[in-house]
């Protein structure tokens, strides 16, 4: 059981780094669009624009 | 209606509706050849298949909107073609004004639109960064700005099919989409430390056999820690809500639940600094959570319908010709219409909406006002003559001098309406608001009482049952859930066309027991339509031969003939020596051959004085007649009437299977009233009122005791609209200027009038229940917690699952299957609303 005495300070700490990401994610914009990113995981179109262009009309 | 299997079999390969018999597009896609319905979506899917886009068609999941070719260039894009001004003062960019640039984006439906959309743009020169935000519907482009102008992006984006405009983030309430996401990280927050802090709580409450007093102080001050972030950070719109209540001497929710916090964390937090009594961490951080997460689902079904109204507010022009150096030089420059200035000398060219309130200096104009007011005659304005913004110019180019800014114009008087819609309360929100604060004083007057009882009876466990009391009590059941009922209504009908102005129309309408239609431009379309055809060549002959002969005109009952000609796929034929004679009709040459279209005195003139006993049939009182014939005899007529709706008959049988009594009270003349009302099943009918007369009739019925709800047509009923006690107003976009009604139709579907009358029962039945529920829990809940009876822990769990539960009944409103249709028409109701011809 001693070893409580650290895993539980070690749990505040991790929960408050949690938020720390959690922030920093936030202001990065992961929050913003959380319906694009599945529409596009199934367009697997590995195609830059470059690539493409030569065949455009 | 015409040949069911031909329809059925071939569907418009690009937006999935049924290609119109004869004519199609065609167009090679994938490899095949591909039917399309029309013109502009085989320009559109032209466009995709040109661009190397064409696996869009294999990944999409629903079909394509409908494209209607006219929209394919606003001409609000020219604005922005101009290189000297970039999309000023239009487009809104971050930091970067010149390279970043923020559009917003309509008509996204499937996975596969947002593929096309970044793919096309991504391969247009000059473009670093095209992102489309799908939960918002904004797409953020950097790019370089002299490879790639706006107007070539906006162009782009309109010819695969999607409206988009510039996107102003001031128009958009930036500030509340801001705050949204403030509450989602607070919510996010209080549910980490919610979980943390009930890992160290549930132990405690579990074991049998005690904690070691070292592991308990630990555990305690780890408590503390995590709960401070909920406490200071999540908590806060609570505190600064209490705050705010007090300082407008009208303690709202916030504060019962503010000092219940407060009251909790600080014992508390006194309890693990002296190492001895009770801790509430566990049920600080619940309480906070579970009421953040009901406020959070609250706060979206608002911001959805904001968003809706945003969408509206589109119609409206961008642009505008001015003359800066009118009289002495003629020449135009393109301006965005926010900027027009009282004095501005503007052209208007035919076609062009007006862009501000303005005075006619130069020209005669024929201005449709059919926006503003619903009226479907073009009226003819003389010099000197305001037009309001918002009227389009059906004549030659005229010249106006704007006398109001566009902020001051009818159009700046659409957009603070679209701002209040939605705000105000109805009497029942009200009536909640004021109980829920006599409520919050008596419950804070009960948690003093009950310390202060049991601070003689136990005082251990004083500081614990106040607590309790104040945390258990739930007045947002009152408060909240009435709002966010109502929010979720107005939503859900805004996104079927119905726009709320006021907030008493569902609570009002519920309780209507008569109601009055309009007739013109209410139960009719307000706008002439081919309701007949007798000829004596095949009609698709003669529709071809009207069509073509009327195309260039501007004349109410010619639009008619060419839209009736183009909706059936009908291609004009070729015509020589075309002209006009005014209040007579139109004539011209086929093959050498002379032709007259237009007045039965105009065409006898050629076609003899005898008319063929099909083209002499009685008319319905209500309808016009035009004439075709050539110098070999008569050919056809076309009978033209202001044709019903088509869900005319079905609205009026919905009501009237409601028990309302239905009137059809109309200036028009009692022969066609009485026409119009018996096709629709109307048995009262009260023709030939004046205005006046018309407000005289909604005093008299409403002396009589009656609730009466009004359908009108906008500008015409505006006495009468505000008189009644709950009104509509058809009309779109711009109609709402003139807004005296209580509820706008903007989709021009009468039926939207009957399916808020259901969404009218529905809201009212979740009030009554949110409000029953709201007593019921009180009244039990209190008392235990004063007795002694709850810990705080479950009183935060009841009053967070009360709140919760009164939210989420609400927000079944704005999710629920779509409204059934009203009672279907009887079958012998009469002819819908396009007979199609003899």
């Amino acid at each position: 059981m001693e070893a409580l005495y650290l895993l539980i300070p070690l749990s505040t700490l991790l929960v408050f780094l949690a938020i720390w990401v959690f922030f920093r994610a936030s202001d990065g914009g992961q929050f913003d669009d959380l319906e694009g990113p599945a529409m596009r995981i199934l367009n697997d179109d590995d195609t830059t624009p470059e690539q493409h262009r030569p065949d455009l009309p | 209606m015409v040949n069911e299997e031909n329809t059925k079999a071939s569907l418009c390969f690009h937006c999935g509706q049924p290609v119109p018999s004869g004519q199609s597009w065609t167009l090679d896609i994938g490899g095949a050849t591909r039917e399309l319905c029309c013109v502009g979506c085989q320009s559109v899917a032209r466009l995709i298949v040109d661009s190397g886009c064409e696996d869009f068609y294999l990944r999409r999941t629903v079909p394509s909107a409908r494209v209607d070719p006219e929209q394919l260039l606003p001409p609000e894009l020219a604005l922005l073609d101009l290189p000297a001004q970039p999309a000023d003062g239009v487009a809104a960019a971050s930091d970067d004004q010149a390279s970043e640039l923020v559009l917003s984006i309509d008509g996204l439906r499937c996975a596969a639109c947002v593929w096309l959309i970044e793919k096309y743009l991504a391969r247009l020169p000059g473009i670093e960064m095209a992102e489309l935000n799908v939960a918002s519907a904004r797409l953020h482009i950097r790019r370089d700005p002299d490879q790639c102008s706006t107007s070539s992006i906006l162009r782009g984006l309109h010819g695969l099919g999607y409206t988009a405009y510039p996107f102003d983030p001031l128009r958009q309430g930036e500030q509340a989409r801001r705050a949204s996401r403030r509450l989602f990280r607070q919510l996010f927050i209080a549910g980490l430390s919610m979980m943390q802090v009930m890992m160290y709580a549930i132990p405690v409450y579990m074991t049998h056999e005690g904690i070691d007093p070292d592991m308990m102080a630990l555990m305690r001050w780890a408590s503390l820690f995590l709960t401070i972030p909920a406490v200071f950070y999540s908590a806060l719109p609570f505190f600064t809500g209490a705050w705010a209540g007090l300082r407008a001497r009208s303690p709202g929710m916030d504060l019962p639940v503010a000092i219940g916090i407060a009251a909790a964390f600080t014992g508390s937090a006194i309890a693990t600094w002296r190492g001895e009594g009770e801790i509430w961490f566990d049920s600080v951080s619940m309480f906070i959570f579970l009421l953040l997460a009901s406020r959070y689902l609250e706060t979206a079904a608002r911001r959805k319908s904001a968003a809706a109204l945003e969408r509206m507010q589109q119609a409206f022009p961008a642009s505008a010709l001015v003359l800066r150096d009118y009289p002495q030089q003629r020449e135009t420059s393109l301006v965005a219409a926010a900027q027009l200035q009282a004095g501005d000398v503007i052209l208007v060219r035919p076609g062009d909406t007006i862009a501000a309130d303005a005075c006619l200096i130069e020209g005669v104009a024929e201005l449709d006002l059919a926006l503003l007011s619903g009226e479907s005659r073009p009226q003819t304005f003389q010099l000197g003559q305001e037009a309001p913004g918002g009227a389009v110019n059906l004549s030659q180019p005229v010249l106006l001098r704007v006398v109001r800014s566009t902020r001051d114009s009818t159009l700046a008087a659409i957009t603070r309406l679209a701002e209040q819609a939605g705000q105000g309360k109805p009497a029942l929100a009200q009536w909640a608001d004021v109980v829920a604060s006599r409520f919050v004083v008596a419950l804070l007057l009960l948690a003093a009482i009950t310390f202060v009882a049991w601070h003689m009876i136990d005082p251990s466990r004083a500081w614990a049952t106040a607590i309790a009391v104040l945390v258990v009590s739930c007045p947002c059941a009152l408060s909240l859930a009435t709002p966010s009922a109502l929010a979720a209504a107005t939503d859900r009908l805004l996104r079927e066309g119905t726009l709320v102005v006021r907030g008493n129309v569902l609570e009002t309408l519920q309780r209507a027991d008569t109601i009055l239609f309009d007739k013109t431009g209410t139960l009719t379309q307000g706008r002439p339509q081919l309701t007949a055809l007798w000829s004596s060549i095949p009609q698709e002959r003669a529709l071809s031969l009207a069509a073509a002969m009327e195309r260039g005109s501007l004349h109410p009952l010619a639009r008619a003939l060419v839209e009736e000609a183009e909706r059936r796929s009908i291609a004009a034929c070729e015509v020589a020596q075309l002209g006009s004679v005014t209040g007579a009709g139109m004539h011209c040459l086929i093959d050498g051959v002379p032709y007259r279209l237009g007045a039965r005195r105009f065409v006898a003139e050629i076609a003899g004085d005898v008319i063929p006993p099909a083209l002499s049939q009685p008319a319905s009182a209500a309808a016009g007649s035009v004439y075709l014939g050539n110098s070999s005899g008569w050919l056809a007529r076309f009978d033209l009437a202001d044709a019903l709706r088509a869900d005319a008959v079905q609205t009026v049988a919905a009501f009237r299977a409601q028990g309302l009594r239905v009137i059809l009270l109309s200036g028009d003349q009692p022969e066609v009233c009485a026409e119009v009302a018996a096709t629709v099943g109307i048995r009262e009918v009260i023709a030939g009122c004046t205005p006046q007369r018309k407000l005289e009739v909604v005093r008299e019925l409403q002396q009589g005791g009656a609730v009466v709800a009004i359908v009108g047509d906008g500008i015409n009923d505006a006495a009468m609209l505000r008189a009644g006690d709950v009104s509509f107003a058809m009309g779109k976009g711009a109609a709402l200027a003139q807004v005296s009604a209580d509820a706008v139709i903007m989709s021009d579907r009468l039926a939207a009038v009957a399916q808020c009358a259901h969404m009218a029962r529905r809201t009212m039945r979740i009030v009554r229940q949110n409000l029953v529920w709201a007593s019921v829990y009180n009244f039990l809940a209190i008392p235990a917690a004063a007795f002694g009876l709850l810990d705080p822990w479950m009183s935060a769990v009841g009053m967070s699952a009360s709140s919760l539960l009164v939210v989420g009944n609400a927000l079944r409103l704005s999710r629920a299957t779509r409204v059934a249709e009203p009672v279907p028409a009887p079958a012998a109701a009469g002819q819908p609303a396009l007979a199609g011809g003899a």
